[in-house]
């Protein structure tokens, strides 16, 4: 299974096995990894799964749509490399994908 | 103080079902809700989006169900509170009195909690120095235009408020709207319009950049917003307005005593009954063994909840179970009859 890093905003990581077709927040939220709240359940509505994109990864992952980068204007300091992490789907090609969450989801 | 059978908490999908379910029971209850129309999350975060599994309802979007909620329940002439939000619940022997921010009193041996993810407000900005000026000089709603007459305004958002006040305000104040990326979401007349009066020096637009900092000691003077390139410009600011959106915040319901999972209450999955005897939590808001947050299981959950209601508002009147197809009890409540 890919594997998949969530690194909080104060540096500390936790490595886990996500299933293939899993969004990188269903993997997230199934573990309790702390930072990522996904209030609206992956319908793309609110933003609080938000994360930071390791910049190498960034063109590995299919392009946000229209929906994504509007609610990534509501996010808490959204950057460059900000993506909703219900809409990262988990492949083998995402294996060793590194994320970072924001110090608040809202 | 309102005297009712059901004090509902929500005006959702869930808690416009629980009135039909309460209703046709012969049940009275009232609806307080934060926001300023019935929908919940339907309505404000997905109301043109379509939903697929409501039972015998192929397609329709949030803003459709509501409507035909809505319009279920039209025959029990319910009550709503709206742009009102509970604070505090407290027990009064056999029965509950809750009250709003807005000092409303009600009172009612049943509460159903119908919260969705908790009551929406507005997204704030989120640097720390901006909330000494909340309600002073920092705004994330106009609710008296004259407040931002000849001032210096610093509008941030790219959606439709964003603009939509951008234009408003240009009539008689300076007017600078800033956007973290380029493009801003808009009906097109509004962005065409906006780029007119760009051009006439009405509004300035600061694309792309960030609230770096805010320079002012009771009230705002100027603010600095750094651009993607790492430059930094100073604007001369007397208010700023922020349109973020919303989010959902659980708020005062965590202080109630109820028991909770995360930001869930938790239940019993026979009627939904929190560990408070009376309070039942419906929907998206309450969590058990095998909690599946979808609209139809709310559904389910205010239909078996409304049934111990009843038996808590009429103690001396045996429960019934009885078909909408075949009881002239409830076709008369419906108004068919």
């Amino acid at each position: 299974m890919p594997k998949i890093t969530y690194i909080d905003h104060q540096g500390n990581s936790k490595t886990i096995e996500v299933e293939n077709g899993l969004s990188v927040m269903e993997g997230a939220v199934q573990n309790n990894i702390y930072g990522i709240d996904a209030d609206c359940g992956g319908s793309m509505a609110c933003a609080t799964c938000h994360v930071y994109v390791e910049e190498k990864w960034l063109n590995k992952l299919q392009k946000a749509e229209d929906g994504e980068i509007d609610m990534i204007d509501m996010a808490v300091d959204p950057k460059k490399n900000s993506r909703l992490s219900c809409q990262l789907i988990v492949s083998n090609e995402l294996d060793g994908l590194i994320v970072t969450t924001p110090e608040k989801q809202s | 103080m309102v005297k009712t059978d059901v004090i509902i908490i929500g005006a959702g999908p869930v808690g416009l079902f629980a009135v039909h379910q309460l209703g046709i029971k012969g049940l009275k209850s009232v609806v307080i809700d934060n926001l300023d129309k019935a929908g919940g999350q339907c309505i404000e975060l997905y109301p043109d989006k379509p939903i697929y599994d409501i039972p015998a309802v192929p397609e329709c979007t949030g803003k459709e169900l509501t409507k035909n909620l809505l319009e279920q329940i039209k025959p029990f002439k319910t009550e709503f509170f709206y742009n009102e939000r509970v604070d505090d619940v407290k027990q009064d022997k056999d029965n509950w009195i809750v009250k709003t921010n807005n000092k409303n009193e009600f009172t009612a041996p049943n509460i159903i909690i119908a919260g969705g993810v908790g009551s929406f407000e507005p997204r704030k900005l989120s640097l720390k120095e901006a909330e000494k000026f909340e309600g002073t000089s920092i705004f994330y709603a106009v609710k008296d235009k004259e407040k931002f007459k000849n001032k210096y305004i610093s509008i941030f958002g790219g959606g439709d408020s964003a603009l939509d006040w951008a234009l408003e305000l240009s009539k008689f104040s300076k007017i600078t709207i800033i956007h973290r990326r380029e493009e801003f979401r808009g009906a097109s007349h509004t962005l065409s319009e906006l780029k007119k009066l760009e051009k006439n020096g009405k509004i300035s637009i600061k694309t792309p950049c960030q609230l770096e900092s805010i320079e002012g000691d009771k009230n705002i003077k100027n603010i600095l917003i750094k651009f993607e390139n790492g430059k930094i410009e100073k604007i001369k600011t007397d208010i700023i307005l922020g349109f973020f959106g919303l989010i959902m915040k659980l708020g005062p319901i965590a202080e109630w005593g109820l028991n909770m999972n995360k930001k869930t209450i938790e239940v019993n999955s026979k009627n939904f009954e929190t560990n408070k005897k009376g309070i039942f939590a419906v929907g998206d808001i309450c969590t058990y063994s095998g909690k599946l947050k979808l609209i139809l299981s709310g559904f389910h959950e205010v239909a078996l909840a409304s049934v111990e209601c009843f038996k808590r508002a009429r103690p001396n009147e045996k429960y019934r179970f009885e078909f909408t197809t075949s009881s002239k009890n409830i076709q008369e409540r419906l108004g068919k009859k």
